[in-house]
């Protein structure tokens, strides 16, 4: 056996026959209540959500959600093809985690509902410490159906989802962290939207959209702590590449930093870069008449610049015992189309958003 | 052909006896002496390993940011004030970097057993710590007889029944 | 060829059951992981909000996945 096959084997053998298992913890029991609003590009969505956890025995920790839009939507695509409305979009997550020994064992599942469209969908996440507790390794599964409607038509038609996740979470130092995440998604059926139009040689024609889609995500993120005692902070990068078979590739970067501020202050700043590349059939205004076909500007060539920060006070924390805390979160995007045009001043498309979150939560 | 196949099995077998022996081997094992060791406790003057000898010892290394540390504390309340009459000692052993979250916890969780502080690790490393937390129970001779590592709901009972058992020695 | 393939996977696991060589031990002991403890070195701090904020994400961009949120989206338009 040659010299690198055996330094690999060492590798493996010493994962393997490293230390004794350590014991997974499972989520501590916590209760969140949120306000969030979404505005921009003529589009406002905000309503409630709340989150419960609570764990039975020492082994299960059962979790419930509730997610409320109610969305006003006077969007560029609404105002220059129709008129505005508004919808109402209700969430339900219901989950049970299960600890057995150093493994993590999640299954939920989500339910939403809008007046034309629903979506449900059952998830398994298994994760597991390997490694004396140093590595971490997931793997999840979801299978979703949705239930594509029309105003006055009804359900018209459904679509299907397959989503497989893996992903490794490594210490790197007594201060460093690093994770490698990976994601295939599968979409067969209807993926379009029944009231959207495109524009071939001019004209507005109902969009075509293929029956099938396949995407691949991979991401790389590290965490590090720096400072010491009450200021400590911590940095974050991540990166992840997307593409897909309808021809879509994309490029996220986000940098992020942490820091407290005393006992009872908790700050964060983060940045996002993104970039896509247009799908292959999507197009500003076709010239050519092609089996598929779409002017849907979430398929185009853009990019988006979000600058965020979030505030946390902590009311009444007792170590482990219960923590309360109150946040604020705001986040600005700029979105700046390359090949969508506001059909309004014939120029590209761009437009400002801000995200805003206010919410409590509460460990115990 | 079939000598390679012979030659694999043998490797196979060789294998599975030898992946018993790969598996936790250390310094500290039941039937060891008990590293020694000096501390200094929360309430300020040093406590040495040695001087418990003649009474049961056991030491949990635990930390302020461990969940199962947490956990298990009130349980070790309650093993030290039933059985401290009789000549046993619980030696609570801290790993935080920064001492004073441990006194805030220990303050907090109402601790009545002796708090030792190894802020630099020392001991910790000397006890070839691989879990968060770990149990060692020493007899009153100074040997090692139990060593669990990480606390699962229900293992206090062990404890209970490991230290009766040497305290009637 | 496919024999001494075969041949190179059983040796391989064989091995490194054997550890017959240095194997790596982790090198950050379980005591020495404080900071790794901390709230802050949690890629994701706050489910609700990192729900939401992902939600936001995948309606307006062509990209989805890989975020570690565990569970699946809405998959709604």
């Amino acid at each position: 056996m040659d010299a690198t096959s055996l330094r690999l084997t060492c590798l493996v053998g010493g994962v393997l026959a490293a230390g004794a298992a350590d014991a997974v913890t499972l989520p501590e029991d916590q209760a969140e209540a949120m306000v969030h609003v979404y505005s921009g590009g003529g589009v406002t969505a905000s309503g409630p959500a709340l989150l419960v956890r609570k764990s039975l025995a020492d082994r299960v920790s059962m979790s419930a959600s509730y997610y409320l839009d109610m969305v006003s939507n006077a969007s560029i695509d609404v105002v220059t093809t129709a008129s505005p409305y508004r919808e109402r979009r209700d969430q339900v997550d219901v989950g049970v985690d299960y600890a057995v020994r150093d493994a993590l064992i999640t299954l939920s599942t989500s339910s939403s509902k809008e007046p034309d469209y629903t979506a449900g969908s059952v998830n398994i996440d298994v994760s597991q410490e390997v490694f004396g507790g140093m590595t971490t390794v997931t793997l999840g599964y979801t299978r979703g159906t949705d239930k594509v409607g029309k105003k006055g038509y009804g359900f018209i038609d459904n679509a299907k989802h397959w989503q497989y996740r893996f992903g490794v979470t490594q210490i790197l130092t007594p201060r460093w962290l690093a994770s490698a995440n990976v994601e295939a998604i599968s979409d067969d059926g209807f993926l379009g939207s029944p009231y959207r139009v495109a524009r071939v040689f001019g004209a507005a024609v109902p969009e075509r959209n293929p029956r099938t889609r396949s995407s691949r995500a991979i991401k790389l993120r590290t965490i590090g702590d720096i400072g010491d005692g009450p200021t400590r902070a911590a940095v974050r990068a991540e990166y992840r590449y997307f593409w897909d078979t309808w021809a879509i590739k994309a490029h996220t970067a986000e940098f992020g930093y942490s820091r407290y501020f005393g006992d009872a202050w908790l700050a964060d700043a983060f940045v996002r870069f993104y970039t896509q590349q247009h799908a292959l059939f999507y197009s500003d205004n076709a010239l050519t008449e092609t089996a598929y076909v779409s002017r849907n500007r979430q398929l185009s060539s853009f990019n988006s610049v979000g600058l965020g920060a979030k505030l946390s006070r902590s009311f009444g924390r007792v170590q482990g015992k219960y923590e309360v805390k109150a946040n604020l979160s705001y986040e600005l995007v700029r979105f700046k189309f390359h090949d969508f045009t506001d059909s309004r001043t014939n120029s590209p498309y761009a437009f400002s958003a801000n995200v805003l979150q206010v919410y409590a939560t509460a460990s115990f | 052909m079939r000598h390679l196949r012979l030659h694999t099995l043998r490797l196979v077998l060789a294998a599975a006896l030898a992946m018993g022996a790969t598996l936790e081997s250390g310094a500290v094992a039941p039937a060891t002496a008990a590293p020694d060791f000096t501390l200094r406790t929360m309430g300020g003057p040093n406590l040495r390993l040695q001087e418990q000898r003649g009474r049961v010892v056991l030491i949990n290394f635990w930390a302020t940011w461990c969940g199962p540390c947490r956990q298990e504390m009130p349980h070790l309340n309650r093993l030290y004030e039933k059985y401290r009459a009789s000549g046993f000692v619980l030696l609570g052993v801290n790993v935080d970097d920064d001492k004073r979250n441990a006194v805030d916890v220990a303050a907090k969780l109402g601790l009545k057993f002796p708090v030792l502080l190894d802020t630099d690790k020392k001991v910790s490393r000397l006890y070839e710590l691989s879990t968060m937390p770990s149990t060692v129970l020493i007899d009153r001779d100074g040997r090692v007889r139990a060593i669990h590592r990480g606390y699962q709901s229900g293992v206090e009972d062990q404890y209970d029944k490991q230290i009766r058992d040497l305290l009637k020695e | 060829m496919k024999m001494r393939l075969a041949l190179l996977m059983v040796s391989l696991v064989v091995a490194s059951l054997l550890g017959a060589c240095a194997a790596p031990q982790p090198w950050v002991k379980p005591y020495e992981r404080e900071r790794l403890a901390d709230p802050i070195m949690q890629f994701s701090r706050d489910a609700l909000s990192d729900k939401h904020r992902e939600h936001v994400r995948v309606v307006r961009e062509g990209a989805r996945g890989a975020t570690g949120v565990q569970g699946g989206g809405c998959g709604c338009n």
